[in-house]
C-alpha cells in the first residue's frame, strides 16, 4: 500500500500511533517531559470515550448528553471492587467495568433509543443524573463527594505497584497498557463500524425512513450501537479510574458529558480520527488554559461558539477537507430528508 | 397515620417546587414552541438573574430600599438582566444555527452555558450569595405547632401569576396569534407579515426574563451558587419530558407532578429522589413517548 492510500484508508491514525508509541522514548531523550506523557495518557483515554461516543453521534446521528454516566460506571466500577474486594489485577477490573456499563448502557439505551434528536439528548442527559445523584448520595457505598481512591494496580498479572513508584508506574507500563488496550479497542470499533452494522448505522443517520423501509430495525440497530458506545466509554473510565487515582462524582456529571462531546467535535466528529486528535487537543487547551486562567470553562466554551459557527468540521475533519481526502466515513451534508416529508410517515407509523 | 400538619406543609412544598419548575420549564417550552431549540443555557439564564437580584439587595437594598420594595425591585433587576442577556444571545449566537441540525443547536447552547457560569464566577464570585432578609422579614404562618415561612406563598403565588399571564398572552392577545402562527409554520406567518426574527428574540426574551425573575426570588429564600442553574434545570427537562416538549398545559402538569414526587420521595427516602423521578419518567415516556401532552 501506498501511504497515501494507508492514509486514506486508516487516516492519521498510523502516524499517531507511531508518535503514541514512541513518546516515553521522546521522554528519555529529554523532548518530553512526565508531565507531557501524563497529558497524553489521558488524552488517549479521553479519546477512546470519544471514540465510543462517536458512534453514536458521527455514525447514528444521535447526540448524547449521557456519557459521563458509562464513563463513570466504568471508573466506579474499578474503584468499588478494589475498595470492597480487593482485587488488584486490572484485567479482571477492565472485564468487570465493560460488563457493568453494558448492563447499564443496556438500559439506559432502551429507554434512550426510542427517541431521536432532541429528545434523546436530553432523556441521555436526565439518565446521567440518576448516575450521578447514585454516586452522590449514597456516600456509604460509593464515598459521596469526597469519592474513592484508586491505586496502580497488577498489570497482565505482574505487580508494578509493588516494585515501582506511580509517577514512575504511570509514565512507563500503564501508558503501554492503556496505549495497547486503546488501540485494540480502536480496532474492534473500527470493524463494528465497517461491518454490515456500521455500514446499516450510517443508513438509520442519514435517512431513518428509508432505512426502515428496506427492512433496517431502526431502534434496535440504534440500541445496540448505544451499548457499544456505553461500554466502550465505560473501558475509558475504568483505565480513567487507574490513572486518576481518584474516582469522584464530578465525571457522572451531565457538565462531564459535555465534555466528551467538545472534544469529539474539536476533533471533528465526521472522520473517524476526529475524537483521539479532539481529546489530545481538549486535554493540552484545559491544561494550559488552566493555568494561564481561572475562567478556563469561559475559554472551553468559546471555542466550542466558533466551532459551531465557523468550525465545525473539527480539526481533522477540516484537515482531511483540505488535502481532499474523506477517510473512513464518506463526508455528507445535512440529512436531505426534510421535516414536511418526514411528519406524516411518522404520523402514519404511530398510529399502526 | 400521617400528621395533618406534616401533610398540609408537604402540599404547599410540593406547589413551591412545582411553582419554580414551572417556571422554568414553560420559558424553555415557550422558546422550543418557536424556536425548535433546548436551550441548555436556560438554567444558567435562571441563576443570572438570582445572583443580580441578591447582589442588588446586598449592596443597595437591604437599608436603602423601603421594605416592600425588596420584594419588587430586586426580582425584576433579575428578570431584566436575564432578558437583556438572551436579547444579545439569541440574535448573534442561536440565530445562525436556526437551520442547522439539532445537535449543532444544543452544542451552542451548551457552549454558551460554560461561558455564562464563568461570567457569574467573574461578577459575583465563587462564594455563594445570599441576601435572606427579605425572607425572614415576611415571618411564618403556624400549622399544628410547625412554623411554614409565608415567603413561600410569593413563590407559588407568582408560578401561578406566570401561568395565568402566558395563558392570557398566547391565546388572548395579537403577540399570540403571531406567536402560535410562526410556532405552527414559520414560513407562511412570514409571508402574512409577522417579523419572525423580532418575534423569536423577544420570545427568547421572555422566557429568560420569566427565568431571571424565579431565580431572584428563589435566590432570596435559598442563596445563588454556581450550580444553582445547572442542577435545576436537569428537573426542568425532567418536568418537559414528561408534559411534552413545547406544551404549557405540559409543563403546568409536569411540574405539579415532578414537585409532589420530589416531596413525596423526601418525605420517604430522600436518597433515592432522582432515581424514583427518574423511573416514573420512563415509566411516562415508555407509555406516552410524546409525553403527556405532546403533539404528534
Amino acid at each position: 500500500m501506498k501511504p497515501s492510500e494507508i492514509f486514506r484508508h486508516f487516516g492519521a491514525f498510523p502516524l499517531l500511533a507511531v508518535f503514541l508509541a514512541i513518546a516515553p522514548a521522546l521522554m528519555q531523550i529529554g523532548v518530553l517531559t512526565e508531565f507531557h506523557i501524563n497529558l497524553l495518557t489521558y488524552g488517549i483515554v479521553f479519546g477512546l470515550a470519544g471514540l465510543a461516543f462517536n458512534i453514536l453521534l458521527g455514525y447514528g446521528g444521535l447526540l448524547s448528553f449521557g456519557h459521563a454516566a458509562y464513563f463513570a460506571v466504568g471508573a466506579y466500577t474499578v474503584a468499588m471492587l478494589y475498595r470492597y474486594l480487593k482485587i488488584e489485577n486490572l484485567e479482571i477490573l477492565l472485564v468487570a467495568a465493560i460488563l457493568t456499563s453494558m448492563v447499564v448502557s443496556t438500559f439506559f439505551g432502551l429507554v434512550a433509543t426510542r427517541f431521536t434528536r432532541i429528545f434523546f439528548a436530553i432523556i441521555s442527559l436526565a439518565l446521567t443524573q440518576v448516575v450521578w445523584a447514585t454516586t452522590l448520595k449514597m456516600y456509604w457505598i460509593t464515598g459521596g463527594s469526597d469519592g474513592i481512591r484508586v491505586p496502580h494496580m497488577a498489570l497482565l498479572g505482574i505487580e508494578f505497584q509493588k516494585t515501582m513508584n506511580r509517577p514512575e508506574y504511570l509514565a512507563s507500563v500503564f501508558y503501554y497498557y492503556v496505549l495497547g488496550v486503546f488501540v485494540l479497542a480502536t480496532l474492534v470499533i473500527w470493524l463494528i463500524i465497517h461491518s454490515p452494522f456500521g455500514r446499516a448505522l450510517q443508513a438509520t443517520r442519514d435517512n431513518e425512513v428509508r432505512a426502515e423501509f428496506i427492512g433496517i430495525p431502526v431502534r434496535r440497530y440504534r440500541w445496540i450501537a448505544f451499548i457499544i458506545s456505553g461500554t466502550f466509554t465505560g473501558l475509558a473510565g475504568a483505565l480513567f479510574a487507574v490513572l486518576n487515582g481518584h474516582v469522584t462524582p464530578e465525571i457522572s456529571d451531565w457538565i462531564f458529558s459535555g465534555n466528551i462531546v467538545f472534544l469529539t467535535l474539536l476533533g471533528g466528529f465526521r472522520v473517524f480520527d476526529g475524537p483521539l486528535i479532539g481529546a489530545i487537543a481538549f486535554i493540552f487547551i484545559r491544561q494550559y488554559a488552566m493555568g494561564y486562567t481561572i475562567y478556563w470553562e469561559l475559554v472551553l466554551g468559546a471555542v466550542l461558539i466558533a466551532l459551531v459557527l465557523i468550525f465545525s468540521k473539527g480539526i481533522m475533519g477540516t484537515l482531511y477537507h483540505y488535502l481532499g481526502l474523506t477517510p473512513g466515513m464518506p463526508s455528507l451534508k445535512t440529512p436531505a430528508i426534510t421535516i414536511k416529508a418526514n411528519i406524516p410517515i411518522q404520523a402514519l407509523k404511530e398510529r399502526g | 397515620m400521617i400528621d395533618p400538619s406534616i401533610f398540609l406543609i408537604s402540599l404547599f412544598n410540593g406547589l413551591l417546587y412545582a411553582s419554580v419548575l414551572f417556571l422554568l420549564s414553560s420559558g424553555l417550552n415557550l422558546i422550543y414552541g418557536v424556536m425548535r431549540i433546548i436551550n441548555i443555557a436556560h438554567g444558567n439564564i435562571f441563576a443570572f438573574g438570582a445572583y443580580a437580584c441578591v447582589w442588588l439587595l446586598i449592596f443597595y437594598g437591604i437599608g436603602t430600599l423601603p421594605a416592600p420594595a425588596w420584594y419588587i425591585l430586586p426580582p425584576l433587576l433579575g428578570g431584566v438582566v436575564a432578558a437583556a442577556i438572551a436579547m444579545v444571545i439569541e440574535p448573534t449566537l442561536l440565530r445562525p444555527v436556526y437551520k442547522r441540525p439539532e445537535e449543532f443547536q444544543l452544542i451552542m447552547t451548551f457552549g454558551v452555558l460554560l461561558v455564562l457560569v464563568d461570567l457569574m464566577l467573574m461578577l459575583f464570585g465563587p462564594l455563594p450569595l445570599a441576601a435572606r432578609e427579605p425572607y425572614f422579614a415576611m415571618g411564618v404562618v403556624d400549622f399544628g405547632g410547625i412554623n411554614y415561612p409565608v415567603y413561600n406563598f410569593l413563590i407559588i403565588s407568582l408560578g401561578i401569576a406566570v401561568a395565568v399571564f402566558l395563558w392570557f398572552l398566547i391565546y388572548r392577545t395579537r403577540f399570540g396569534i403571531m406567536l402560535r402562527a410562526t410556532s405552527l409554520d414559520q414560513t407562511m406567518a412570514q409571508a402574512m407579515g409577522v417579523n419572525v426574527r423580532r418575534l423569536m428574540t423577544t420570545t427568547f426574551a421572555i422566557g429568560a426574563f420569566i427565568a431571571g425573575i424565579a431565580g431572584a426570588y428563589l435566590a432570596i429564600k435559598d442563596t445563588a451558587t454556581l450550580t444553582l442553574g445547572i442542577n435545576t434545570l436537569v428537573l426542568a427537562f425532567i418536568v418537559m419530558v414528561i408534559g411534552g416538549l413545547g406544551s404549557m398545559k405540559g409543563a403546568f402538569v409536569g411540574a405539579l407532578i415532578v414537585g409532589y414526587l420530589r416531596v413525596a420521595v423526601t418525605l420517604l427516602y430522600p436518597e433515592a429522589e432522582l432515581m424514583l423521578l427518574w423511573l416514573v419518567t420512563a415509566g411516562i415516556l415508555l407509555a406516552r413517548p410524546q409525553g403527556l401532552f405532546g403533539g404528534r
